[in-house]
């Protein structure tokens, strides 16, 4: 537990909470600034899930939903990558689970009525955990761009949900990955929430021929940064532990 | 290395039931039928049984319909660690009121710190997943430097009792607003 102090957040760096384009964020984004504190020992630990708890395909949005047989339809890709802490380290053994439309765009949701339709082989979700390098990846197919409702002509940029656990539970963190090449990710209003062009193209996954599979699938490597473990320990910083 | 910084957050969505709670959004049998964290009580435990409910509101007053909201605090023994008791759990808003319902134990007071919950919520329109703390009606929570340090604004953070625990209203903006925190 002496391992897991947290560093502050760069609230800069991350979306505001308020974005003028994106709709939604009006009426759900807090006035008053976050009440910052040194972390105790609720925010310095967390849940641990082990790799027993996953199924054989969890990682294989291709088949994980799919008949006997079948496969999911769209474009087949591996999406791999390293997670780490802003201190550089593999942060190993952590649960990473995904979600995304299918190929054309559309969402195995109740509240999703494009008119897109739905793959009978392919839920949109899957899940896996860091290797003691903290090394992740699962398969899925390319998922698609869909317009949304934000009053205009908005369409997301093709993109993958992450959620990922640390060692902390301050360092619980959800993001999207988009695709090099996409030029949805400029005009999106999410994406660009971000206010620095820099957080944004970290954002984005780079094509990767070294883990393409010739004549059977291409790669795109996404690397995910947790909060950082604080090498000076904050005053007080132990207390409740 | 040495140098990177955190990868910036975006919001969950709409559909973050797809990703994290699957079988509530219909997709049947995945992950063996059971949503990670739905159970917290995994065994026969020692521990004061309390359902803790809650509600969160946006601006207009509408309860959020599409959240998600997790939970982590400490066991009844003091530690994050008790058998038979996960100290983390996981529920959706329901579809049509926004309440959510966890089935817990309560939490002891740890060092200096009164017994409280950590809450993490996320939805479409909220890009940074909101962290917020539930404290009790029925413990001294003065003591809590956490507590204390949000002032005026700490009562915010404090549940109602009722028949069979706790309820919480997290209200997002307004008069009321929640207080909300990040270490």
């Amino acid at each position: 537990m002496t391992e897991n102090l947290i560093k502050p957040r760069d609230l800069d760096w991350h979306p505001q909470p308020v974005a003028k384009d994106y709709r939604s964020t009006h009426l759900r984004a807090p006035a008053h600034a976050r009440l910052h504190y040194a972390p105790t020992a609720t925010e310095m630990t967390g849940p641990a899930f082990g790799h027993a708890m996953l199924g054989e395909y969890d990682d294989d949005l291709i088949v994980n939903y799919a008949a006997a047989g079948q496969s999911a339809i769209g474009p087949r890709i591996i999406v791999h990558g390293t997670l780490r802490d802003e201190d550089g380290r593999p942060v190993p053994g952590k649960l990473i689970e995904v979600w995304q439309a299918n190929a054309g765009g559309r969402y195995r949701h109740k509240k999703d009525d494009y008119t897109a339709p739905l793959d009978e082989n392919f839920a949109g979700c899957g899940r896996c955990i860091t290797g003691t390098d903290g090394a992740y990846s699962f398969r899925t197919i390319l998922p698609g761009a869909y317009p949304w409702p934000n009053g205009g002509n908005d369409w997301r940029p093709a993109h993958i949900h992450f959620s990922v656990f640390g060692d902390g539970f301050a360092q619980r963190l959800i993001t999207q990955m988009y695709f090099e090449g996409d030029p949805h990710i400029a005009l999106c209003p999410i994406v660009q929430s971000i206010p620095d062009a820099a957080a944004i193209d970290r954002l984005v996954a780079r094509l990767d021929m070294t883990k393409t599979v010739p004549m059977d699938i291409r790669a795109y490597r996404f690397d995910i940064v947790l909060r950082g473990r604080s090498a000076t320990p904050f005053e007080n910083a132990m207390e409740g532990t | 290395m040495g140098d990177l910084k955190e990868s910036a957050s975006q919001t969950a969505g709409p559909y973050v039931h797809i990703g994290c709670v699957p079988s509530f959004a219909g997709l049947s049998g995945m992950y063996g039928g059971r949503d990670l964290g739905a159970s917290m009580i995994t065994d026969d435990v020692i521990g004061h049984r309390i359902a803790v409910t809650g509600c969160v509101y946006d601006g207009d007053g509408a309860p959020l319909t599409d959240a998600m909201i997790e939970i982590w605090q400490a066991a009844p023994d003091g530690t994050f660690a008790m058998d038979g008791f996960s100290s983390w759990g996981r529920q959706p808003s329901a579809s049509d009121t926004g309440v959510f319902t966890f089935n817990t134990l309560k939490p002891a007071a740890i060092g200096n710190q009164a017994p409280h919950i950590m809450v993490w919520i996320v939805a479409r329109g909220i890009n940074l997943g909101l962290t917020t703390r539930i404290y009790f009606p029925d413990e001294d929570n003065r003591s809590d430097r956490v507590f204390t340090l949000a002032g005026g604004r700490a009562d915010t953070m404090v549940a109602t009792a009722t028949a069979d625990g706790y309820h919480i209203d997290i209200h997002l903006q307004g008069p009321n607003e929640t207080v909300f925190v990040d270490v």
